[in-house]
This record gives C-alpha cells, sequence and structure tokens, in this order.
C-alpha cells in the first residue's frame, strides 16, 4: 500500500478551481519532487495535504497509509507522522524555539501513548540535532524565527522535521531564500532523513535543489495538473528549456 | 480576656440600646447589612483595641458620605450593588464541607490536577475538612521561627493589630488613607483580616514570603487588608493569591494592600488571581475592587509589582506606585485574561514626586469569548520630578471577534526635564500562526496556550520560579474553550 494515495483531487479557492484532477502515489523511500511555475497550484496542494482551511475539496480522495486523510483536523495530521517545511514559517513571538520544538514533539509522544519526553534526553537529543544541521545552540533559545535569517528559518524547518522523524514530509519551496552554503547543509538534513520508512515531497521552482536531494520521481505541475512525470533527468530538461511547452498546451 | 468581655459588653449595650436587636458575640456570622453595629461587632470579634474601632467608624461615618459616589468611570457594567443585601462578618466554618475529596465538583478537580497541585493542597483549598495536624502546618512553623529570629514579622492582621500596635498605627492608612475611595473606605470600615509584613532594617528576607504559608491561610475572606513594611536597606518578595480557582460565597470582594518602601529597599509584589470568573453567561462570579499602592518613601526605594489576572467576574484594580523619594523606581507588570462574559479595567499610576525617579509599565490583555479588558494607567510627574521618567507598552491580544480590548492612558507632565514613552499595540492571533502550530502537532487550545504565554514572557518571567511555571499554565487553562 502506498503511504499517500492520491487520486483525481480537485480543489477549489473562493469558488476557483486550482488543482484540476491530481493523481499521485507515494512509497516509503521515494523522494518525489514537484515543479512548475508560479501559480500552478504547488503550494496549494501541499496546504491541502496538510490540512488548511480555506480549500474545498470539489472531487478525489487522499489515502495516507490507507486512512482518509483529508477527514483529519490538521494537527491530528501532524501527530499522524505529516509533517510541511513551510515556505514562510511563522513567527511565534516570546516562545523560545527549543519550548516550541518541546510542546510539538510532546505532542506527538502523548498521540503514541508515550510519557513526555525527559528533559535531560531532550537537550542532550536537540544538542545533537543542532549539531548535525550547523545550526548554532544559542538560535533555539530565541524566539521561533523571530529576527531569523530565510537561512535560519529554513534550517529550523529542518531541524523541526528531524525532531519530530515524520513519515511523509512536504518541503514547500525550501530552497527558495537560501544562498548556496546554507542549501548544502539543508539538503544533507534532508537526505539524512531519507529512509524506507518515509516519503518526501519536494516542491521547487528550480532543478538547483534537486542537485542536492536527489529525487526518484519528478512531476511537472502545470495548471493544476500534473502534465509530465519522470526521473530526475526530467528536472535537468526542465532547467535547460523551461516550463514554454506546457504552458502552450495548457493554453491550447 | 477581662478586658475582651468588657468589650463584648459593651457591644452588647450599644447593640440593644440603638436597634433593639442583638447580635450574639458568640455567633459565627453577623446578619446582613451594614451599620455601626456590624463595624462595632467585627471589631469586638477581632478583640481589636478602642484606637482601631475608631479608625473603623471614621471610615464608616466617611463611606456613608460617599453613598452616591461609587466609581462609575471605569469600563464595567454590573448591576447596582446593594451594600446592606451583603454580610459583612462570617467566621471561617469547619466540618460543614466537603468530606473528602471524593465530594468535590469533578470539574474543580479536573483543574487542581492540570495545575499539578498536590492532594494536600487541594484539599485545602477545596475546603475538605482535614485533621488540623499535618507536615505542612510544621513546616511553615519551622519557616515562620526562622523568620522572628531574623526580626521580620509576619503574621495575619488582627495579630500585628494586637502585638505590634506601635507599626500598625503608625502605617495604616498611611498609603492608603481611609478617605482614599469609595471602595477603600468600605475595606477600612469592615475589614476581616489579611498580612502585615515588617522587614527590619538592612535584611534580605531569605523566602519567597506566602509560598509555604499558602494552603494555611484561613478564610481571610472579602475584605482582606495587608500592609508591608519594608525598612531601610531591607528587600523581601511577596506572593498573594494562588493559581487554582478559588471560590467563594461572597461575591463582592473590596482588599487594600498598602507598602512602604524606605530608603535603599525593595518590595516585589507578586499576585496571580483566579477568582470564580462566574459561568459562560457571566453569573455569580467574583466582582473584585482592589486598591494596591506602594509609597517610595526614601531615596532608592523600589518596588515591582506583578499581577496576573485571570478570574472574577469584575476586576476593578490599579497597583500604584507614588515614587517620593529620590532616584525611586516602580514598575508595574501586568496580564489581565478575560473569557466568556469577564470584564477587567486594570492598570497602574505611577505618581513621580521626586527627582530622578523611574517607572516602568508592561501590561498585556488578552481577551477572548464575549469579554472586555481596558487597560487604564496614569502617568504624572509632578513639578519637582526633574529627570524623570517613564516607560510604558501596552499590548492587547484579542482571540475571536466578540471581545474588546481598549487602552486608555493618561499622562501628565508637569517637569520639562522629565521624559514619557508610550507604546501600544492591539493584534489578533492570526489563522496562519494557529495553522502553524498545529502543523507540528498541537491542538487548538495548546496552540492559543502556547501563543498567548509567548505574548505575555516579559511580564510572567517576573514571577518567581515556581508562580511563573503554575501562572502559563493557568493561561491555557484560562482560555480553554475560546477557539473553536
Amino acid at each position: 500500500m502506498p503511504l499517500i494515495e492520491i487520486k483525481n483531487l480537485h480543489v477549489s479557492v473562493q469558488g476557483k478551481e486550482i488543482l484540476k484532477g491530481i493523481d499521485l502515489n507515494m512509497n516509503g523511500g521515494e523522494v518525489h519532487a514537484i515543479m512548475g511555475p508560479n501559480g500552478t497550484g504547488k503550494s496549494t496542494l501541499s496546504y491541502v495535504l496538510a490540512g488548511r482551511e480555506g480549500y474545498e475539496i470539489t472531487e478525489g480522495s487522499v489515502l495516507f497509509d490507507g486512512v482518509d486523510l483529508l477527514k483529519m483536523e490538521a494537527d491530528e495530521r501532524a501527530r499522524a507522522g505529516l509533517f510541511l517545511a513551510f515556505q514562510y514559517p511563522m513567527e511565534i513571538p516570546g516562545v523560545a524555539t527549543a519550548t516550541f520544538l518541546k510542546t510539538a514533539l510532546n505532542a506527538k509522544r502523548r498521540a503514541q501513548g508515550q510519557d513526555e519526553i525527559d528533559a535531560m534526553e531532550f537537550l542532550n537529543l536537540i544538542k545533537a540535532k543542532t549539531a548535525e544541521l550547523e545550526i548554532p545552540y544559542e538560535m533555539i533559545k530565541r524566539p521561533l524565527n523571530v529576527g531569523f535569517s530565510g537561512g535560519e528559518k529554513k534550517r529550523a524547518e529542518v531541524l523541526q522535521m528531524s525532531l519530530l522523524e515524520p513519515r511523509v514530509a512536504i518541503l514547500d519551496e525550501t530552497d527558495s531564500g537560501l544562498d548556496i552554503d546554507a542549501l548544502k547543509v539543508v539538503s544533507r538534513g534532508v537526505n539524512s532523513l531519507r529512509s524506507e520508512a518515509r516519503a518526501f515531497l519536494i516542491i521547487t521552482h528550480y532543478q538547483r535543489l534537486l542537485t542536492y536531494i536527489v529525487p526518484d520521481f519528478v512531476h511537472v505541475l502545470v495548471g493544476g495538473r500534473i502534465v509530465e512525470s519522470g526521473d530526475k533527468s526530467l528536472a535537468e530538461l526542465l532547467e535547460a528549456e523551461g516550463y514554454a511547452r506546457f504552458e502552450e498546451n495548457e493554453a491550447a | 480576656m477581662a478586658a475582651t468581655q468588657q468589650t463584648v459588653d459593651a457591644v452588647r449595650e450599644v447593640e440593644t440600646y440603638k436597634h433593639g436587636w442583638e447580635t450574639d458575640i458568640e455567633s459565627d456570622m453577623a446578619p446582613k447589612g451594614l451599620s455601626e453595629d456590624i463595624v462595632r461587632f467585627i471589631s469586638a470579634k477581632k478583640e481589636e483595641p478602642e484606637w482601631m474601632l475608631e479608625w473603623r467608624l471614621k471610615a464608616y461615618r466617611y463611606w456613608l458620605t460617599l453613598a452616591d459616589q461609587e466609581p462609575d468611570w471605569a469600563k464595567l457594567n454590573y448591576p447596582k450593588i446593594d451594600y446592606q443585601d451583603s454580610y459583612y462578618y462570617a467566621a471561617p466554618k469547619l466540618g460543614d464541607g466537603p468530606k473528602s475529596l471524593d465530594e468535590v465538583d469533578p470539574k474543580l478537580r479536573e483543574t487542581y490536577d492540570k495545575l499539578g497541585i498536590p492532594l494536600l493542597e487541594q484539599e485545602m483549598l477545596a475546603g475538605v475538612a482535614v485533621d488540623a495536624v499535618f507536615d505542612s502546618v510544621s513546616v511553615a512553623t519551622t519557616y515562620k521561627k526562622k523568620l522572628s529570629e531574623l526580626g521580620v514579622i509576619f503574621c495575619p492582621m488582627s495579630e500585628a493589630i494586637k502585638e505590634h500596635p506601635e507599626l500598625v498605627q503608625k502605617y495604616l492608612g498611611s498609603v492608603v488613607p481611609y478617605s482614599d475611595n469609595f471602595f477603600a473606605t468600605l475595606n477600612c470600615a469592615v475589614f476581616t483580616d489579611g498580612s502585615f509584613v515588617y522587614i527590619p532594617k538592612g535584611l534580605r528576607c531569605p523566602m519567597e514570603l506566602s509560598t509555604y504559608f499558602r494552603i494555611n491561610e484561613k478564610n481571610t475572606g472579602q475584605f482582606e487588608r495587608t500592609l508591608i513594611i519594608a525598612e531601610e536597606g531591607s528587600y523581601v518578595s511577596y506572593l498573594e493569591g494562588c493559581t487554582a480557582p478559588q471560590r467563594d460565597e461572597n461575591q463582592l470582594h473590596a482588599a487594600v494592600v498598602e507598602l512602604v518602601i524606605l530608603d535603599d529597599a525593595e518590595i516585589k509584589y507578586s499576585t496571580v488571581q483566579n477568582w470564580y470568573p462566574g459561568d459562560e453567561d457571566g453569573k455569580g462570579g467574583i466582582y473584585n475592587f482592589v486598591t494596591k499602592r506602594a509609597a517610595c518613601r526614601g531615596k532608592n526605594s523600589k518596588v515591582m509589582w506583578t499581577q496576573v489576572e485571570t478570574g472574577s467576574a469584575v476586576t476593578w484594580k490599579y497597583p500604584s506606585c507614588i515614587l517620593q523619594g529620590d532616584n525611586s523606581s516602580g514598575e508595574f507588570y501586568s496580564v489581565a485574561i478575560t473569557n466568556n462574559r469577564q470584564q477587567a479595567d486594570t492598570g497602574t499610576k505611577m505618581i513621580h514626586l521626586g527627582k530622578n525617579t523611574r517607572s516602568k509599565i508592561i501590561a498585556k490583555g488578552i481577551s477572548a469569548g464575549k469579554s472586555n479588558s481596558t487597560y487604564r494607567g496614569l502617568v504624572r510627574m509632578q513639578p519637582k520630578a526633574d529627570g524623570s521618567r517613564n516607560f510604558t507598552q501596552c499590548d492587547s491580544l484579542l482571540i475571536g471577534d466578540q471581545c474588546g480590548a481598549h487602552t486608555v492612558p493618561y499622562i501628565e507632565s508637569r517637569n520639562p526635564t522629565a521624559q514619557t514613552e508610550h507604546e501600544a499595540t492591539t493584534s489578533k492571533i492570526s489563522d496562519e500562526q494557529m495553522f502553524y502550530c498545529q502543523q507540528r502537532g498541537l491542538n487548538a487550545e495548546e496552540a492559543v496556550s502556547l501563543i498567548v504565554n509567548g505574548f505575555c514572557k516579559e511580564v510572567l518571567q517576573t514571577l518567581p520560579m515556581e508562580f511563573a511555571v503554575e501562572a502559563q499554565k493557568l493561561v491555557g487553562i484560562s482560555l480553554e474553550g475560546s477557539v473553536g
């Protein structure tokens, strides 16, 4: 059974159809990339999967490990192991990053019937993870995302992902606003999380990220539909040729 | 005892004479209503000296002249209070409470559990009749002994009146005079008890006062009177109230707190107020009209008020600082949370009299449900307050679209060298923030609690450690049911 099974998904926002029939299966161990020009519904797909309000699903279904994902609340989906790394992570003033991380981790542990994490255990865990991601330990004492640079925000997202160990991770334009060094660090973090039990959906504009996180599948999303799928060579082709030929088809 | 008997007899005589009825001094309850007889009854019950009774009567007579001067300027809406329809004295009842925690309202117990309150304390709070002897009493006694060896006086106000009349006479009413305001005047006439603290010269009180004594406090009732005196160069941190929801049969509460701070002394006064707020329609909640004031009398005197106000149906409260000594400073940190139909009108007054005085106000108001929260503050720079400064920051956070937040700052400067700064913000918890938290696995209530705690952090971190932890949990609990 696929980890994620999207069938004929149609989504509208305020009466306007954005996604016009998406079909996509993702298995554990796979990395899927979704590429496409601006405004074709890439972010809509990630928000719909994560359960954000304001999207109307007019047709289709999404199964997460065989369970109807669309019937779950956003927080249930998260606790069940779905993670979205945001393109624009939110600031939470006054809440230390470490506090936020611990709260999130404990929410997940409780859902799994585990005890809350012991303070020492958490400290050791967070020290190991921050070192791995080359995040200065001082950063986790600062309020979450408040005054963080673009690179720091994205690293903080990957740190959260690493800590919560999701089964399905969606990365929405994680490469936007990153310089090459930050991009490498973030990619390394993602790659270290690749495992047979986990699937990734990577949403991006550019092929650049995919040279560091090499996908198993690449899908082209244009006009609310997946118009072509292939392996990593498709990404390279797109980089060279752009999206023009798909957009012409769409227009016709 | 003979003197007491005399007083009792005198009261009996007066009462019989004036109104033709007799209050049994042995009874635990005075009849409804307020009169000179009731004032005398309370004073007699407390075995007070004559001067105390005279002071009460002076206040009572003055209060009568204020009949139509109950403050109405606050943004509060409550039915007119019939002062003759209240009880003004009832001794704490023993034995008729629940027999065990099993008999206590499960909802209340659930909240105690969420706050992590130990069982024994739960029993005390819920009014379970427990055996008089248990460990914490002896713990408290040990601390009291240690304190008295250091020269600290920490006792009920009624005891201080008898044991330390010279201090009480010198300081009681010196910060909040009997004629101060309608509610304070009422308090002077009928207060039943409260705390008295005296910190001797140069002593840094080695423990937070009242933490260890919290569960041993008797039902101090609706008219509490507190007086704290910090002698030259001394320091004390005092904790008042309790994070656990407190129920009280008396709807009307009017407390007075006076702080006297001499040269180079400092008082840190922290409050967590969680009186019963009433049901979802606001029915049955406590009306809390409090007058709190600190007098920084000496040079470098320092006071810090921190309050976390989550309870009561109506809150009217403005802990204030009179910055009289040169270089003295006052700080006010406040979190006021209102939910459902609660109303809070709270803030502070900073009166700068001395040179180079400093004040800082950080007020955080959180409104949810159909509640209303108002910050009302006065900063006054008097002509001699050369070089004085104030910084005020008021932030309001709204949850939902049916609540209100209001900021009413008054700034009066009569000295051109004094500086005042005022910043105010109003914000809402955004859907994006909520979604972000929920995407990390927090449910809606956990998300609100986390965001609000972040919003209040500057204030909560001024609380003593163990109080702060409880207050954080309380913030979440107070807002339960405020989000979809």
